[in-house]
């Protein structure tokens, strides 16, 4: 059999030909993405909104209604018009008369195998921490990716005591993580055995998170009661 | 008789065709034969659903690879060939992370990195360059048809074992009684070795009880 790129003529073929070639394959290849990215692009923004959206309700079940915030320059925090907008978005959550009921921070960090990505949810109110979901992990299937499923360790998360002090600044007692089955107290974190590395991860991202955040959304709780929007 | 012209079927299907398919389900299988694309095959495996998506995905870019570099072989300069392959191999991979993406996102996210990796699947390149390359588009469809097709098959066996065995369930579906002991081994990495050796080791055993049957008939 002889093939175009055997024939002596093909093999004089000079730099111009090559170029041609790898030009016009670049091009169709580009037109082939561009048009799969132009068709698919909604409808996996539409699967990620829906996506957090459940994770949110998921955190708090009570919840009918979300609205999301940023922090401005000036503090404040203010409802987001584009919410691919900013990184730092605390979702407020309202109840069925458009009560507030609480807020949903989301928190990422390094796990054992790869950077974990997650929501938890807060009730100023209550000051308590209620919920928490893993949004993205790649753990260690068996063993670290327990962190999504085990709910030994999800209960940690349930009743989570994050009482303020009276300044507003920092927790009456900080948030501890301890070695599986050691939890006493409503502010420790109990770890997982056999996945110990991942469920420490989730642990400290959480402390770490709450330490920056709750006690700036408790001083700033009234910026949340005014949007009562339905989503 | 002889003198009634001779039809030659020009769309016909030859035996050699239907080889070209055959032979990537079972006499090079790619997995259990060739013992190529290890990387997803003992990455990706430790649940059925996983499995089967990966070997979707890796046929649907083998099938459009191997039909485009066929169809462009009289075009392409040898001196540029593999980055043209590369090049084509890297478009569908693309394509087929975005449909992924927009079929669902929880599949998406339980494959990882495996997806983008497609494109350094040696199977891939190596149907481009030893096939495709040098056959027209009907064969190189068929041969891309039948080699997808066999590492599907092959990774579906690896993900049914392992996550019957891991897991007690078939595609999430608990399938094994309550009071069966996991072999949370089965989901590890190791498993998956595990598992591929089980499965070599069968589809050999396999090979070789048929291999007496042709050895009888040439005696």
């Amino acid at each position: 059999m002889t093939y175009q790129w055997l024939k002596p003529h093909a093999l004089s073929s000079t730099a111009w030909l090559m170029y041609r070639s790898m030009m016009g394959i670049g091009l169709v290849c580009g037109m082939i993405i561009l048009f799969v990215y132009q068709w698919t692009a909604p409808i996996i923004q539409k699967n990620r909104s829906a996506l957090l959206e459940q994770a949110i309700f998921q955190v708090l079940p009570q919840a009918k209604s979300k609205l999301a915030f940023y922090q401005s320059s000036t503090g404040q925090f203010l409802p987001v018009t584009d919410e691919s907008a900013g990184e730092s978005i605390i979702y407020a959550s309202y109840g069925a008369q458009s009560n507030f009921m609480g807020l949903v921070i989301a928190a990422q960090g390094m796990g054992y195998q790869d950077r974990i990505a997650l929501l938890y949810a807060y009730i100023p109110q209550r000051q308590r921490i209620v919920g928490l979901q893993i949004l993205d992990s790649r753990e260690t299937p068996g063993l670290g990716a327990r962190i999504r499923s085990d709910p030994d360790f999800l209960a940690n998360f349930v009743n989570l005591d994050v009482q303020l002090s009276d300044d507003q600044t920092s927790f009456v007692h900080p948030l501890q993580v301890v070695k599986a089955g050691q939890k006493k107290h409503p502010w420790q974190i109990d770890s997982m055995s056999g996945a110990t590395v991942s469920s420490q991860a989730v642990a400290d991202m959480v402390r770490l998170s709450a330490e920056q955040w709750i006690p700036l959304l408790s001083q700033h709780r009234e910026d949340f009661e005014v949007g009562k929007q339905t989503d | 008789m002889a003198n009634k012209p001779i039809n030659i079927p020009v769309v016909a299907e030859s035996p050699a065709d239907t080889n070209v398919f055959i032979r990537g389900l079972w006499q090079q299988n790619p997995v259990f034969v060739q013992v190529l694309g290890m990387c997803p095959t003992l990455a990706v495996t430790n649940s059925a659903i996983n499995a089967l998506t990966m070997g979707l995905a890796t046929l649907f870019v083998l099938v459009m690879s191997n039909g485009l570099i066929a169809s462009l072989r009289h075009v392409i300069p040898r001196q540029v060939r593999i980055a043209s392959f590369i090049l084509i191999i890297a478009t569908f991979v693309s394509v087929v992370d975005y449909l992924i993406q927009a079929i669902s996102l929880t599949l998406y996210n339980a494959l990882g990195a495996f997806i983008s990796l497609i494109v350094v699947n040696c199977i891939i390149l190596g149907r481009a360059e030893s096939f495709a390359s040098k056959h027209n588009v009907g064969q190189s469809l068929k041969d891309g048809l039948g080699m997808g097709l066999g590492f599907t098959l092959a990774l579906l066996c690896l993900g049914i074992v392992r996550e019957l065995l891991g897991e007690g369930a078939l595609f999430g579906i608990a399938v094994l009684p309550e009071n069966f002991e996991k072999w949370v081994i089965m989901l590890l990495p190791s498993g998956g070795f595990f598992a591929l050796a089980g499965l070599l080791l069968l589809f050999n055993w396999i090979k070789q009880r048929n291999r007496p049957i042709k050895g009888a008939s040439n005696e």
